[in-house]
């Protein structure tokens, strides 16, 4: 990252950064030590994890899903780890228990 | 019942204009609060942020969060620079510069520190001069950014690295500053207090403040994993817990009319509330009974104003 940073005769004057959300550069998955993985099969669009995640790190996906009892899904809820902190808020909040905090390990 | 724009959580807008990679703490609900915010206010938007947690969080350069214009420019001055952006937009609308019938939000956040104590003087100045700002304060209870330090906004007996806890001290004497109901004082068109665990409750709350004609603030609840002590996990849970409990009572005023939002017909005991959290591990049962006698009054009071018993009596 510093061999990247620009010099102080290339910075915009006052320092103004002229790139609207370029922290999305910044990769913040590598703080996490438990990864939540949803089971698609229980979940149930409820979105209370897209809702309640401070990092936008739950997507909502146009992946259709059908579950094996046959109950059918227009899209999918999955989570970018690229982004996510480990918080463990969505595990806490979802009332289907579809979300499991796994620990991340090589 | 005022009319509710969203109803449900498939209504929101799914744009994020809060992008990913920011820095704030694991778990920190201010995440939550701003990306629901600019997700009602859109990309026609301008944000100033008082110095706390999510300007140092969200901007450290050469990187920056927001997708919408923002700016930083003290601790002390969110309020009065929020106000030089409205007049400076009414005059590039009168001049024709810029589409007079075009809607631009302005929106000012501050933390508690940047709204109870330090920017508290340029905020009251902007309600009495009735700019078109939105106010937003996000409160976690202390200094967080600067390693938890006591501010107005600390409720009585929370420990914090300046009012410790030990054998004399048991943490913050006084009780916490009723900001809300000093701005309300103000008599401006809305003012209303929110909980990120009541996400359609917050959301129809950020909406109707940004449409009203003038001044208006949102006092939002922020749990803080660090400074509060408890497991990140538990964020939403312990927001949640504080509006069960009474701690925290979710209320709008709105042109003068006073509403509970979210009503609580069977309220738990606070014990339930401190004892998830660190820092308030020194109390014994007593203090937590002086607590719970502090919140039966504050219940009383908005029951009274309300004219019904919108919470409930004590329940387990």
């Amino acid at each position: 990252m510093s061999s990247e940073l620009p010099t102080w005769k290339e910075i915009p004057i006052a320092g103004t950064i002229l790139e609207p959300g370029n922290s999305v550069k910044y990769k913040t998955g590598d703080w996490r030590t438990f990864r939540p993985v949803i089971d698609q099969e229980k979940c149930v669009r409820c979105l209370f994890c897209w809702a309640y995640c401070p990092d936008a790190a739950v997507k909502i996906v146009e992946k259709p899903y059908r579950t094996q009892s046959g109950r059918e899904y227009q899209f999918s809820v999955e989570i970018d780890y690229d982004y996510c902190k480990g918080c463990g808020i969505c595990a806490n909040e979802c009332p289907a228990k579809a979300i499991q905090m796994v620990e991340e390990v090589k | 019942m005022p009319e509710r724009y969203y109803k449900s959580l498939r209504d929101l807008p799914k744009e994020e204009y809060l992008a990913s990679g920011h820095r704030l703490c694991a778990g920190c609900a201010a995440g939550t609060i701003i990306r629901h915010l600019l997700k009602v206010a859109g990309p026609n938007t301008i944000v100033v942020t008082a110095t706390g947690c999510l300007e140092v969080a969200t901007t450290p350069y050469p990187l920056t969060a927001w997708r919408v214009p923002w700016i930083h420019v003290a601790f002390e001055n969110a309020a009065s620079v929020a106000s030089g952006v409205e007049a400076a937009i009414k005059a590039l609308q009168r001049k024709g510069l810029i589409d007079p019938s075009k809607r631009i939000n302005i929106i000012a956040i501050g933390g508690d520190g940047g709204t109870y104590d330090i920017g508290f003087q340029a905020l009251s100045g902007m309600l009495e001069r009735g700019h078109k700002v939105m106010y937003l304060l996000y409160d976690n209870e202390a200094y967080m950014n600067t390693g938890i330090q006591r501010s107005g906004g600390t409720p009585q007996f929370a420990w914090t690295t300046t009012t410790p806890a030990g054998r004399v001290w048991k943490g913050k004497h006084q009780p916490k500053k009723p900001i809300s109901d000093i701005v309300a004082a103000h008599r401006i068109p809305y003012v209303a207090t929110a909980n990120p665990a009541y996400v359609l409750d917050m959301v129809n709350k950020f909406r109707r403040a940004l449409e009203v004609e003038g001044p208006s603030f949102v006092h939002v609840i922020q749990p803080c994993p660090t400074g509060w002590r408890f497991d990140p996990s538990k964020s939403i849970e312990i927001a949640k817990l504080a509006t069960e409990t009474g701690m925290w009572i979710n209320w709008e005023l709105d042109h003068g009319e006073f509403r509970v939002t979210v009503p609580v017909p069977k309220r738990k005991h606070v014990k339930h509330y401190i004892r998830a959290q660190g820092r308030f591990r020194h109390l014994t049962d007593e203090d937590i009974e002086k607590i719970q006698e502090y919140i039966n009054k504050e219940v009383e009071r908005i029951n009274k104003l309300v004219g019904k018993e919108v919470i409930g009596p004590l329940a387990e």
